[in-house]
């Protein structure tokens, strides 16, 4: 747990970020949700409708709602034009805004139908316009309860936020994704505890507003309000101090080798006279989209990835045929310049323990298939989704008993623990050799290749500069080079890296 | 601002006209064509059973309720061309829930009214308003939820006093009083109805307090005036079958009151 407490105190960026996006989402949450609300007690369908939306979009997960804007947003370009962002604030506002739409509706809804009828009469009885009603009588005393609804919001919203990491907006969920990939459990921590202290916070001062109107004392709910503004303002202001337009946006997805690379290429960038920004544990499905829209400036991504996910191809090339027709389709679809291949290859392969491999004599796929039904396979949460496990599924009619869904991380202390016999690896992976796995061989060639490449954005394809400062990396690091620093970043106890230090050692060891 | 009993009315002019007013609710009709006249300065019990419209028809004066068919005009003009909450305005209105505002206090209660017209009532002002239904000018700064039920419903008739109103509608206004607090709060009206020269239209299924505090007596069965006389000619057995039953439920307790006070005399 070294580090706890400079981790907490290094985390002012990621606070405050944190902060302005939860108090944004439920700001429009509250902008939304009132006047619906007022709609809805004056109308019942609309009450059903409003609740019922609110209610369905509470079920689905909110790392999805978040996922599922990219392209609501990307599809919404041709009404709004290119300059739409479609990773980052934007949608991470809109995703928690409409979480945290539910308790504040339902609460006003639900104080809205049981204000005493006698006050309605009366209110309508001394004459007071629609208008008046609700600003004298309504409001007021709905505001106890619709604050319940706005402190309940709040505490969700401030939780759900750390997830809008994994759409390239910063929040106190960066440490948390990093760390996990990393097993770096003080960074973790340091996460949980700044969002949990968070909401601890906003849920005391958002109380003591709700106390304030129920008491109806003006300077306690009046006070309570203040502080809140003045902890916003206080995030707002920190936020505009470190605000960078021109700076370099680097994308990392959510493992070790990607966080790697990315300080590798940040650092050369800033030796370059660059200012860098680092966008770390992004969903894999939307780096490339991302660069594509400029959202990201630079991520490292691969053949394989390109090929089946962006391309939509299933047929099977060679491999420099692969790479040289990616090349040309991302420059030509999307403006996106592929720079080079880094060197090594990070595809996906079965591994599994060496004694278990012994024991039931498999050293291939070929071998794999009369006693896969009696396995469990583990892989990571997008693998069994993907087109690689479909072709090998279907070349070679594999059937195992379980497929299991882990982190990547977690993917090998399963096969260690035995809780998964094979895991989906991937082959520039440090763990393969340090737990001494064993890759099955792929006899039918149904996994493509993936080599490493370097994307680059519309924006930066014609940076000369910037350019000849990262031509360096291209072909200059092969496989045990990056298997190495893997290991440094992903193993235990002595020796473990952190991803800044891995890669100036990786940058020593190549000769940069 | 004058004090409302300052105003006079010539003796006979029309403040309210019905005009064939009926309220039907799908199928069901609760008004089935009501026709009368309210003169300035007049106290108008309406009774009748529960269901009988009698709550329907008050609250087409200030468009609580709205006609199916016919009109009701004050002071001349259809109600339904009035700016409603202007017309509010000029009508006080009391009712058995009281519903006074549970976050005003008890003097910004009484000063809603004149407040809605962007007039600010001066504490002096409350205090009198108060003291016309017999409350302390001090209670001012209290909550309604300090008060008693008579309390309350007090600061809700010095609320539909607050404006100066030509007309005070009351539905059911004691109904949900102790009898001893619902005597007193009806003579006090009664006084206040003089002394501010109000036109009063007063909700009850009470006929013994119609009979006491209103100068005429509205009586409504099944959506319908069956009965339109003075407490004199309504005690003279005058009205028909169904005033007369409803006079005779009071009359008989009273007799039988009497009779048991004889009996131990």
């Amino acid at each position: 747990m070294s580090g706890f407490w400079e981790i907490l105190l290094g985390l002012g960026d990621k606070l405050a970020a944190h902060i302005v996006l939860a108090a944004s989402a439920i700001g429009l949450g509250i902008a939304v949700a009132l006047p619906l609300a007022v709609w809805a007690s004056r109308s019942q369908p609309v009450a059903r409708l409003a609740l019922g939306f609110a209610s369905l979009v509470q079920t689905i997960p909110a790392l999805a709602l978040l996922a599922l804007f990219f392209p609501i947003l990307l599809s919404l370009r041709v009404v709004f034009g290119e300059d739409l962002p479609t990773l980052g604030f934007l949608p991470a506002l809109l995703a928690l805004a409409l979480y945290a739409l539910l308790p504040i509706l339902r609460n006003a809804v639900t104080a809205q139908a049981n204000l005493d009828p006698g006050v309605l009469e009366a209110a309508d009885g001394v004459g007071m316009t629609g208008w008046q009603k609700l600003a004298l009588v309504e409001a007021p005393l709905s505001a106890p309860f619709v604050m319940a609804g706005i402190r309940t919001a709040s505490v969700w919203t401030i939780g759900a936020a750390t997830l809008a990491t994994t759409i390239g907006q910063p929040s106190l969920g960066d440490p948390i994704f990093a760390g996990l990939q990393t097993q770096n459990w003080a960074l973790v921590l340091a996460g949980c505890f700044a969002s949990a202290a968070l909401a601890l916070v906003a849920d005391a001062l958002l109380g003591l507003i709700e106390r304030g109107l129920i008491k109806r004392k003006r300077l306690q709910w009046a006070g309570g309000m203040v502080a809140v503004a003045l902890g916003i303002a206080a995030a707002l202001t920190y936020q505009a101090a470190g605000d960078d337009e021109d700076a370099i946006v680097i994308a990392s997805k959510q493992f070790s080798e990607q966080y790697i690379l990315a300080q590798l290429i940040g650092s050369r960038l800033e030796a370059a006279g660059y200012r860098v920004e680092y966008r770390d544990g992004l969903g894999s499905a939307v780096v490339h989209s991302a660069v594509a829209s400029g959202s990201i400036d630079i991520s490292v991504d691969y053949t394989g990835t390109i090929w089946t996910n962006e391309m939509k191809r299933t047929d099977q090339v060679g491999r420099e045929e692969m790479y040289q027709e990616i090349k040309a389709w991302d420059m030509r679809e999307n403006g996106v310049l592929v720079l080079g291949r880094l060197g090594f290859e990070n595809a996906y392969a079965f591994a599994m323990r060496e004694d278990r491999s012994a024991e039931l004599g498999v050293t291939s796929l070929e071998d794999l298939v009369p006693v896969a039904p009696q396995l469990t396979v583990g892989g990571d949460p997008e693998f069994f989704e993907r087109p690689e496990w479909i072709a090998v599924r279907d070349a070679y009619g594999m059937r195992f008993r379980e497929t299991r869904n882990f982190s990547p991380t977690f993917m090998y202390n399963a096969l260690r623990s035995g809780e998964a016999d094979v895991i989906s690896a991937y082959t520039s992976d440090g763990r393969i050799a340090a737990d001494r796995l064993v890759v099955l061989a792929d006899p039918r060639e149904a996994l493509p290749s993936y080599d490493a490449m370097l994307m680059l954005s519309p924006r930066i394809a014609d940076d000369r500069t910037l350019i000849a400062a990262l031509e360096p990396l291209i072909g200059a690091i092969d496989v045990e080079a990056m298997r190495e620093a893997n290991y440094a970043v992903d193993r235990e106890g002595e020796g473990k890296l952190s991803p800044e230090d891995a890669a100036a050692e990786l940058a020593k060891k190549i000769g940069l | 601002m004058t004090m409302p009993n300052e105003r006079r009315f010539p003796e006979s002019a029309t403040m309210l006209r019905f005009e064939d007013v009926t309220r039907r609710y799908g199928d069901v009709v609760a008004l089935g064509g009501v026709s009368c006249e309210v003169l300035e300065g007049s106290f108008v019990a309406l009774v009748g059973a529960s269901g009988s419209g009698k709550s329907t028809l008050l609250k087409m004066v200030n468009t609580l309720a709205e006609p199916s068919g016919g009109r009701v005009l004050f002071g001349g003009d259809d109600v339904t061309n009035l700016e409603q909450s202007r017309l509010r305005r000029r009508v006080g209105y009391v009712f058995q829930g009281i519903g006074l505002f549970p976050h005003f206090s008890v003097g910004e209660n009484i000063a809603i009214g004149p407040r809605l017209d962007g007039e600010r009532l001066s504490s002096g002002r409350i205090g009198e308003l108060l003291e016309l239904v017999e409350l302390e000018p001090e209670m001012a700064g209290r909550m309604p939820d300090e008060l008693s039920g008579g309390q309350r419903q007090r600061v809700g008739v010095a609320r539909a006093l607050a404006n100066g109103p030509e007309l005070l509608l009351m539905d059911e206004p004691f109904g949900a009083l102790d009898p001893i607090t619902r005597d007193a709060l009806g003579e006090r009206v009664r006084k206040l109805h003089e002394q501010l020269g109000l036109t009063t239209i007063m909700v009850t299924h009470d006929m013994a307090e119609a009979l006491l505090l209103a100068d005429r007596v509205l009586v409504m069965d099944a959506g319908l005036l069956v009965a339109d006389c003075t407490p004199q000619q309504l005690l003279a057995g005058k009205g028909g079958v169904i005033a007369q039953e409803l006079v005779a439920v009071p009359r008989q307790q009273a007799e039988r009151l009497a009779k048991m006070e004889r009996a131990h005399a």
